[in-house]
This record gives C-alpha cells, structure tokens and sequence, in this order.
C-alpha cells in the first residue's frame, strides 16, 4: 500500500517537475550560446546546424524561420537599456551606431513575432532609408503618435518586441564582446 | 524520513527525463511549424514567392517586411535539385532548411560571387553517386548536401526602400528549383 502510493505520488510530481521546466523554457525562449549586447540579445547558433534542443522546440512550436548564420544575424530587445519593458503607449529613442554590416533593419512586432498594423503602413526601417544626420547618426523615435524624424509607430499595443538584423556581417558565433559589436542605445522618454 | 527522500528524489530525477523527453520530442509533434504553413501554399520542388508580409496576414512569425520571398519546399527523393536565384541590386540570400527548421547553410549573394547564385542541393547518399571527374570539371558548381530528403529553402531579397518592392519581387520571380533529370 505505500508502496503503491508512494510511486503515485513520485510519478504524478515527476510529470508536473517535466512538463512545467519544458512549458517554461518554450514560452520564455530559452536557448544557449546568447550574446547580449545592452538591450539586445542574438542567438547566432539558432541559425547553423550547431542549433541547441530548447531553441529547436521553440522554433517549431512558433513557426518561424531563423536567420541562418551565413545570411545574418537577428538581435532582440524586449526592454530599454534601463529594463523598462516596452509599452506601445510610452515613447522610446534608439540612437547610436551599429556594428559593420552590408545591411540592416529594424522591424517592430507583437510578442508573437506579428507586425502592428499602422496608418502609414511602416513596420520598421532599413539601413538605406533611415533619415541621418550631418555625422552620419541616426535616431529613431518608437512612439503611438507621429513624430519628426524617423517614427516608428508602435499603434499603441500593450508589449512590443523591436528584431535587429544585420545582414552580411562579421558578427556571429565567435562574436564575445560589445567592442565587436556595438548595438545602438534605447531609452524611454516618457509615457 | 528517509524513504521520503527518496521518494522525492526519483521523483525530481523522473521530473529531469521527462522534461528532457518533451523538450526534444517537440519538433517531431510541432503541427504548425514553418513547413505545415508553408505545406498548403506551396507544391513540391518548384519555386513560389510568398505574398508581401502584411499586419494580420502573415504566413510565418518574424518574418522581415523589408525583404521579399520565395520558397522551394523540396523531396530529393526523385533526384538532386538545381537551384537559381537571380542577384537583385541590394542584397539577395539563400537559406537551406530542414523539415524541422534548423537553418543548416545559407549564402548571400556576395559569397556565392556571381550575376547568379546556382547551387546543386542532393542528399549525401546522392552526392556519393556523383562521378569523380564530373565534380573537377564542375568545380564552379556549389554542391550542397541536405541532411534530410525534405525541406525548404527560402530565397530573399532585400528592398531597401519600400518602392523598390515591386522591382524586387519581380526579379525575384525568375528564381527556380529543379529536380535535375537522373542520369
């Protein structure tokens, strides 16, 4: 009889220990070889073979198509560089520079990795059209309102998630330190 | 006291397998993965491009709205494929999936170095079969091997102001995937 019960009970909280570390790391997104940079964080394994099992389940359980490593590489930033989570309703500035690439963009999605549907039809910018300044810097305004300047408007949702990716670049795998690749900075300017 | 321990501790090492086990069986039983979207739009071993990624209309998560695409879903059963993407102006990649995502070789247009990027895609079992001599006076010929017999490879082009899209979805429209006739 205890014996019975006691292989119940191991069982019933062996299947709650697994299936709760497994819901756990698939929703947050939890993957090895991270490279954060401030507010951003790639994973440059994610798009080779060398892919870990946690990212593997995440990607297939979302339905996206990683970066592979050779095209270029995808930072994301869920918060400012002072960790204040992204709201849709506050206003953030990115400015800065960016590491070496051929190309970049920058696209603003829901949590969900869907784009925000907006009047002017804009979801984020590209290195060619993005309007700089007489030094070559930029600034970029994510904001519910229209700004000057280049705006990126958020429609107001609750969360957003901003994807940086730099296309033909030296930064990937053996990439370790912010020197090699310095991230453009964001701030919250109110909400 | 101490059947309790270890009860709880066969109960956190169970806890560990089965946690490993459904980490690594997701994949396998994933329904919506990139490939099930794509199964329905798609036929097998020919080129399509994807409609421009739209709010409330997207076929994939993340997809860049910067860049357009095209898609060959492949079944190298019949054959080897032979690929062509014609180089746009900005930028242009390939990228070699497996049935289950994993991005296993992807080239821009600037590697591959040509008007072109044409690349020869065959399982390992089917590079093994190529002749010798046939590979040294091929030698300009990339050969990729797929570690599985399905999947997809996407074929994108940057346009680098949103006016540009309509060129750029035209040129890409010449890209193509063929199973290559067996010898």
């Amino acid at each position: 009889m205890r014996l019975l019960f006691g292989s119940c009970f191991t069982l019933l909280i062996a299947a709650a220990i697994g299936l709760g570390a497994t819901w756990l790391t698939l929703t947050r997104g939890i993957a090895f070889g991270a490279l954060t940079i401030g507010a951003w964080t790639a994973w440059p394994k994610s798009g080779s073979a060398d892919i870990d099992p946690y990212a593997r389940a995440m990607i297939a359980r979302t339905g996206e198509l990683p970066t592979g490593i050779g095209d270029g590489i995808a930072f994301y930033a869920h918060t400012d560089d002072s960790a204040h989570a992204f709201d849709g309703r506050c206003t953030f500035v990115i400015s800065g520079i960016t590491p070496t690439a051929r190309y970049w963009t920058v696209t603003l999605y829901t949590p969900e990795g869907r784009l925000v549907a907006n009047a002017i039809d804009r979801h984020g910018f590209t290195s060619e059209e993005i309007v700089r300044d007489g030094d070559g810097r930029f600034t970029i305004t994510v904001a519910p309102l229209a700004r000057p300047g280049n705006w990126l408007p958020t429609g107001g949702i609750e969360q957003f998630v901003l994807v940086w990716r730099l296309y033909d670049t030296a930064i990937g795998v053996a990439t370790r330190t912010a020197k090699e690749g310095p991230m453009p900075a964001i701030t919250r300017k109110g909400c | 006291m101490v059947r309790a321990v270890l009860w709880i501790l066969a109960a956190v090492l169970l806890g560990g397998i089965v946690h490993l086990s459904t980490v690594l069986a997701t994949p396998q039983a994933a329904k919506q993965d990139a490939y099930s979207r794509l199964a329905p739009l798609t036929p097998v071993n020919a080129m399509v491009s994807l409609t421009p990624a739209k709010a409330g209309a997207e076929i994939m998560p993340l997809m860049d709205p910067a860049f357009a695409a095209a898609v060959c879903r492949y079944d190298l059963t019949t054959g080897p494929l032979k690929l062509m993407a014609p180089v746009s102006q900005a930028y242009t990649s390939v990228t070699f999936y497996t049935r289950k995502s994993v991005a296993y070789y992807a080239i821009n247009d600037r590697a591959a170095g040509r008007r072109a990027i044409e690349l020869d895609l065959m399982t390992a079992a089917q590079h093994a079969q190529v002749p010798e001599d046939e590979e040294v006076t091929a030698a300009d010929r990339l050969i990729i091997e797929s570690p599985t017999a399905m999947g997809l490879i996407v074929v994108r082009a940057l346009a680098p102001e949103p006016s540009l899209m309509p060129n750029v979805r035209q040129a890409l429209a010449a890209a193509t995937c063929r199973v290559q006739p067996a010898q």
